[in-house]
């Protein structure tokens, strides 16, 4: 079976300072995958390439079988690729409804189905559906930004950082939506700074540091390890 | 004084100009909200839609004089020739003038140069072309007083001009609101990158933006030019007039601009009467001062329209 999406050897530089220095990573289909590593490791530099806001300096991104580096941003979204960016931004001055409608922005008919099963997933919104996306709670931005990228039927979500300034108990709701979306058919790609949450939601994981992946594995591999423990769950260097 | 012997005739003259201005403040405004860019060669679209509707009026009417429906038709062939005059000059412009500076991310400086070269080009090459004197549209119908209003006499070039403006600022208030087009504009405008995240083609947006500023700035230069006529000239003062009436609004806020066109107008034929007809330009200047001093982000704040 061909995974849903593969990095080959993909290098990022933004000028001439690289920022990815030819990764590779492989995504099945019906996985959770995070994307580990601490700020600037090259995380949010990874997303933001796949969905075609920078382009690769070399390497492959390859989505179902073909070739997409080349592709514009607007057309990533159409194939099959939802993004729910670092900082959520949410259109501020949009309502939530119209915040959904933009993430279905590339398809043509009936929304109704579509927004049923968003309310479902985050009853507050339904709640909130003609509020201003820029008045909602963090917590609820992040919803409507999973929302909003779920409208547009991706099969990969890629999500940057949703538990970035939210309260313990909001994470939690979130990732177990997460879990939910992945259950209902949609393959995940998550990055977190959140590593020990992540792993136990995810099937696998990789490690990135200076723009290079130092390690990859299962979650209780990762877990498991004594070097990521110290650099990334909070505990005391190993002696 | 000045409020209680003249005051009606000056409002509703007031009122025609601040709809004129409202048009192609509009122009300025949707481009400020998609680009954060200050369009300086509108002037230059607007005068675009005046020569636009004026050749195609002069070929339609030549010396005879239209009346009853055939009146009603040539004033909407001319909104449609100068809407369409307009819309391709502005078209034109960002492809030439602004896209390639997207393109190679040219610092905000290029682009104002770019604007006032644009300006200057079609400028000169509309009074090389079409002469340095004004020339006069074909009256499509018969001016006179149409109605009386507490004592002031309506013209019916006033009643022309606020119908035709009044339903295209509603149109494109309904537009911006409602259509898919519409949110791409307001997208876009909000978070630019996130748009495309979510399928919008930026260019296109942007583009088609253009296009609609220079429809309305097209159809007001067909409007200002049944009064004054068509000159290389015209543009000038009234698009100045129409930015400050933007930046009055709220740069970026559609229903602003309309509020800001109004005013301007209003205050500044208020002004002809209780001041005198020489200050009229001064005052209308220097609400544009005060408002950058007392409040940069005009009445109703720097935000593209919200759909309500
Ligand atoms: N637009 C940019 N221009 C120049 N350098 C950039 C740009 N964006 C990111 N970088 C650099 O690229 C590197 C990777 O940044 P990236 O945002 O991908 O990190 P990250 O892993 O997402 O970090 P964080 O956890 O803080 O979000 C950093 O060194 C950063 O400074
Ligand atoms: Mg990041």
């Amino acid at each position: 079976m061909t995974p849903v999406l593969e990095l080959v050897d993909l290098e990022v530089r933004y000028g001439s300072v690289p920022a990815l220095r030819g990764i590779s990573l492989v995504v099945e289909r019906g996985e959770i995958v995070t994307l580990l590593g601490a700020n600037g490791a090259g995380k949010t530099t990874t997303l933001r390439t796949i969905s075609g806001l920078h382009r690769a300096h070399s390497g492959r991104i390859v989505f179902n079988g073909r070739s997409i580096e080349a592709l514009a941003a607007h057309d990533v979204v159409g194939i099959g690729v939802g993004h729910v960016p670092e900082g959520r931004r949410i259109f501020p001055r949009m309502s939530v409804l119209e915040n959904l409608e933009m993430g279905a922005y590339r398809r043509r008919g009936e929304l109704k189905d579509d927004l049923e099963r968003i309310f479902q997933l985050f009853p507050v919104l339904g709640e909130r559906r003609r509020q201003d996306g820029g008045t909602l709670s963090g917590g609820e931005q992040q919803m409507l930004a999973i929302g909003r990228a779920m409208m547009s039927h991706p099969d990969v979500l890629l999500l940057d950082e949703p538990s970035m300034g939210l309260a313990p108990l909001v994470v939690k709701a979130i990732f177990s939506i997460i879990d939910q979306i992945r259950a209902d058919g949609t393959t995940i790609l998550l990055v977190e700074q959140n590593a020990t949450q992540a792993l136990q939601l995810a099937d696998r994981g990789y490690v990135l540091e200076n723009g290079e992946i130092v390690m990859s594995g299962p979650s209780e591999e990762i877990l498991g390890d004594q070097r990521i423990r110290a650099a990334y769950l909070g505990e005391g260097a190993a002696s | 004084m000045c409020f209680t012997t003249n005051f009606w005739p000056f409002l509703v003259q007031g009122l025609a100009d601040g709809f004129l201005y409202a048009l192609i403040a509009l122009g300025y405004t949707l481009v400020y909200g998609v680009l954060q860019l200050i369009n300086f060669a509108h002037s230059e679209v607007f005068m675009s839609g005046g020569f636009a509707s004026y050749f195609v009026l002069e070929a339609l009417i030549g010396t005879s004089q239209p009346h009853g429906m055939a009146s009603v038709g040539y004033v909407a062939i001319g909104i449609g020739a100068g809407a369409f005059g307009g819309a391709l000059v502005a078209f034109l412009l960002e492809r030439v003038a602004y896209r390639p500076l997207r393109r190679r991310n040219a610092p905000r400086l290029a682009f104002l140069i770019s604007a006032i070269g644009g300006s200057y080009f079609i400028y000169n090459l509309a009074g090389k072309e079409f002469g340095r004197n004004a020339l006069e549209i074909p009256a499509p119908f018969l001016n006179g007083p149409a109605f009386t209003l507490f004592g002031a006499t309506i013209q019916t070039d006033y009643v022309v001009v606020a119908i035709c403006a009044i339903a295209m600022l509603i149109i494109v208030d309904r537009v911006v609101a409602m259509t898919r087009l519409g949110k791409g504009i307001r997208a876009v405008a909000q978070d630019a990158e996130t748009a495309s995240l979510m399928g919008v083609n930026i260019n296109r947006v942007i583009s088609q933006t253009f296009v609609i500023g220079g429809l309305l700035g097209g159809a007001a230069g067909f409007l200002f030019g049944l009064n004054f006529g068509v000159a290389y000239t015209m543009g000038f003062t009234p698009a100045l007039k129409a930015f400050t009436a933007a930046v009055l609004g709220g740069i970026g806020n559609i229903r602003g601009a309309v509020l800001g066109g109004l005013l301007l107008g209003v205050i500044e034929n208020l002004s002809v009467t209780c001041i005198g007809a020489n200050w009229r330009d001064v005052v209308a200047f220097g609400i544009l001062v005060a408002v950058l001093l007392v409040r940069p982000t005009g009445i109703l704040g720097e935000r593209l329209g919200r759909s309500a």
